[in-house]
């Protein structure tokens, strides 16, 4: 075949769907899958922060130390902005229930819900960094500063980026761009939502839970 | 073959250079990866043979020991980050495709995106020489302190910002890779049909997606040590500088299968095509890559036995263990071999290069397995000579004897052969010379990172022997680089499948057109492309009928729907039969 016959009989879509005809009615699809693989690595990422963290906890005399005991606290912002996060959880499935039904009003109205709570648990986190920073607890201040910062921090950049990834949502779905049929995108950000989340409640637990090591506290 | 009259000039490869700055086909991406990473591989040569040249006589001669440092961090840095992790890629970028009959990648514009972050992060790496303190200096390894803000400038940043954005690269290329064969394969391509290399390709990219976050979560951890007082790493402050090497490790041990599996994919596809035999046991290979991938994360340590905080009979016993799998793949690879009818080719010349030398790297590193006599040769030149015996001899070899198959099917001109058989030789010879004498400086004590050394000691002629090997690889690349400039230019045509090849990417034009292949033949077995060719040669014994010998052709072969419901159960049965 000749190159003139082959633009002749065959046009670039064909070719296309031959190939991907093997990704059809296997369930999952390509963005979806693609997420699932990106949460995976984020996992690893997060894991080896914590490995750190329980590396150096370990490795300290006292947890923490005598200096920054009673730095941390739950009341008033940290409890609460936790809840508003596993809250954001919900109402962002909500809304993916919403565009399964093809309910795009629903959508929309969820979506900006959770972009909102997102918004307002990064802004608390910002006015607890403030406070932390004024009575001392620095990134600089220690181990236990530095894993502090390191790991909220990390955690904060990661809502930032669901939060992004949720005014696209909501901005495409305003648009009316998602459906039942078509809304990949929703369903993908709603996975790294409940993935940024969980990372939340294991960090949580493990900064404000778990009680200190050495120094009484 | 009719399909042969399509010359390279008629293919939408030469529409200019925007085409290829914007490129999201995969096999364009695929190329830039190689010649991105070919750039690299020159530079990292060039300052390697700075290395060779101040140690080939005691006394420094050319540098001092800063900027010895800075030479041999930033080869090895080069040669790993920029040059055998991207350039693997790139071959599977350009094969994988192909190989599982899909038009392009699950993901092609964050296939772009992973490419141009590649000589982006080179540069910021490179940069580091024009800064105050020089380049990174810390060897490939940085381990703290010598990595932190103490020891090592704005370098030292430059070079951790750099491997981030090429581990970011390398994730979003192997979640797309992992999309790609899972979601795009062929009707009839099942897992248990596809090429080995694609095979390599998901187990590689299945260490990325776990292992290359880790690196990245370190490195960060780092950078924040150096800049904004963290105590991570630095035992002056609390931190542990062990935690570094054990997240490093965790990473690095894997990665360095990263920087193999490929090239024993390429070397799996390029065996039995040119020894004209189905590669021996192609299951217990998958099995085999699939376990090595999977132990490869329970080995780390074995690179920190001396640091006596790691768990010294677990580690060495999970090292000898993941020796099987290895062992299994080498017997595969000698099997499909034994009794084949060989063509010396240029690419079958390098795989052989590649059994070898990789056989003799993994003997070497065994010895490192062992937990005494690593003690007396840890951080000498014998784990200088085992890196290179499997880096060198395993992943270089197999990257050459890849170029010399698949260039003919990305350029639709084949390599000259004379050429290929010069370079094979002299750089197996400079190989050879330059790290085999390197197990004797490692056994008589000299350890590895320094810049000089007493000529009293010993060491002077494995070193200088060493230095003239070095030359001798360099010499090597001449005719190489002579080659791929001729060939392009007047390289005979190629044609479709100029091999006789298995797989896939044979059975369309040199090179493919953008959305790869017009049609593909039917696939019943993972070389669908032998089957198609032999089933012409039994059709007609079996069905006699007027058009039998019409089809003297692969395409006319593959473009005919099924001639009768048993005609997989055909190939397959010819199939067996020439596999003696
Ligand atoms: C049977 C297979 C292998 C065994 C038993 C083995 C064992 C080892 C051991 C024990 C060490 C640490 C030596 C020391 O620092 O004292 C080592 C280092 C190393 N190995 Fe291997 N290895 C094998 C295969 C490979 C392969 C396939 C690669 C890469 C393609 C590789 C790349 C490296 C590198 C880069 C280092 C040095 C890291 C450094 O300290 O800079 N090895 N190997
Ligand atoms: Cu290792």
């Amino acid at each position: 075949m000749t190159t003139s016959e082959r633009a002749m009989t065959v046009s670039r879509g064909t070719g296309a769907d031959h190939g991907a005809a093997a990704g059809h009615g296997t369930g999952i699809s390509n963005p979806i899958l693609g997420m699932l693989l990106f949460i995976t690595s984020e996992v690893m990422f997060f894991a080896g922060l914590f490995a750190a963290y329980f590396n150096v906890r370990a490795a300290a005399p006292a947890w923490p130390p005598a200096d920054l005991a009673d730095k941390l606290h739950i009341l008033p912002l940290v409890g609460p902005a936790t809840v508003l996060l596993v809250l954001s959880s919900f109402t962002c499935q909500i809304g993916v229930w919403a565009i399964r039904r093809n309910d795009r009003r629903g959508l929309v109205r969820a979506i900006g819900v959770t972009f909102v709570l997102g918004v307002t648990f990064l802004a608390m986190q910002a006015i607890d960094y403030a406070l932390l920073y004024e009575d001392g607890l620095r990134l600089d201040s220690g181990p236990f500063g530095t894993t502090y910062y390191t790991l909220t921090g990390f955690h904060g950049a990661h809502v930032l980026g669901g939060v992004l990834m949720l005014g696209v949502v909501l901005y495409r779905g305003m648009a009316g761009q998602f459906s039942s049929r078509h809304h990949d995108m929703v369903e993908a950000t709603s996975m790294y939502w409940h993935f940024v989340d969980v990372v939340w409640i294991l960090l949580f637990s493990l900064l404000y839970l778990l009680p200190g090591t050495g120094g009484g506290h | 073959m009719a399909t042969t009259a399509l010359t390279p000039a008629a293919t939408t490869y030469r529409t200019g250079l925007y085409e290829w700055l914007t490129t999201t086909d995969h096999k364009k991406i695929g190329i830039l990866y190689l010649v991105n990473s070919f750039i690299f591989f020159g530079l990292g040569g060039l300052l390697a043979l700075g290395v060779r040249a101040e140690l080939a006589v005691p006394g420094l001669q050319f540098v001092d020991e800063q900027l010895y440092n800075q030479l041999f961090t930033m080869h090895a840095s080069f040669m790993l980050f920029l040059f055998v992790i991207p350039i693997l890629a790139g071959f599977a970028n350009y094969v994988v495709p192909l190989q599982i009959g899909a038009p392009d990648m699950a993901f092609p514009r964050i296939n772009a995106l992973s490419f141009w972050m590649l000589p982006l992060a080179g540069i910021i790496m490179a940069t580091g020489f024009l800064t105050g303190g020089g380049a990174a200096a810390a060897g490939w390894t940085s381990y703290s302190p010598l990595s932190q803000d103490a020891y090592s400038g704005t370098g030292m940043d430059l070079w951790i910002v750099a491997v981030v954005l090429i581990g970011t690269s390398s994730i979003l290329g192997a979640i797309n890779f992992l999309v790609t064969i899972f979601k795009m394969r062929a009707p009839g391509m099942t897992m248990f049909r596809l090429p080995i290399l694609v095979w390599t390709a998901l187990v590689t990219s299945v260490l990325v997606v776990l292992a290359t976050p880790v690196l990245a979560s370190a490195l960060i951890m780092l950078f924040i040590d150096r800049n904004y007082g963290g105590h991570f790493f630095d035992p002056a402050s609390g931190g542990n500088a062990v935690l570094w090497q054990n997240v490093f490790w965790f990473y690095s041990h894997p990665a360095v299968y990263i920087m193999i599996l490929i090239g024993m994919g390429i070397v799996s596809e390029i065996l039995p095509v040119f020894s004209r035999k189905p590669l021996f046991g192609y299951k217990a290979f998958v099995f085999a890559t699939a376990g090595i991938g999977a132990l490869g994360f329970s080995v780390w340590a074995h690179h920190m036995f001396t640091t006596g905080a790691v768990y010294l009979p677990f580690f060495s016993f999970m090292t000898f263990l993941i020796a099987i799998p290895t062992g299994v793949k080498m017997f595969n690879w000698i099997a499909t071999l034994y009794r084949g009818q060989l063509t010396l080719s240029t690419p079958l010349l390098f795989a052989l290069g590649f059994l070898s030398m990789f056989l003799l790297g993994g003997i070497n590193g065994a010895f490192s397995a062992v937990v005494p006599v690593d003690f007396a040769i840890h951080d000498t030149y014998w784990v200088v000579a085992h890196i290179h015996y499997v880096l060198f001899g395993g992943s270089v070899f197999a990257v050459f004897a890849g170029v010399y198959y698949w260039f003919p099917k990305m350029t639709g001109r084949m390599l000259n052969e004379t050429l290929g058989k010069i370079q094979f030789v002299v750089m197996f010879i400079g190989l050879n010379l330059t790290f085999f004498p390197q197990h004797q400086l490692g056994l008589s004590g000299m350890p590895r990172r320094i810049a000089d050394y007493s000529s009293t000691a010993g060491w002077n002629d494995a070193n200088l022997w060493s230095t003239i090997g070095s030359l001798l690889i360099a010499v090597s690349i001449l005719p190489f680089f002579w080659n791929v400039f001729i060939s392009l230019r007047g390289g005979s045509i190629a044609g479709d499948d100029p091999w006789e090849g298995n797989t896939l990417e044979w059975a369309t034009s040199s090179p493919p057109p953008p959305y790869n292949f017009d049609r593909l033949p039917d696939i019943h077995s993972e070389r669908p492309l032998f089957d198609a060719r032999h089933r012409r040669e039994a059709v007609p014994a079996l069905t006699v009928g007027p058009d039998a010998s019409g089809h003297a052709e692969i395409s006319a072969a593959l473009g005919r729907p099924h001639d009768s419901p048993d005609s997989g159960s055909l190939a397959k049965g010819m199939d067996r039969s020439h596999g003696q």
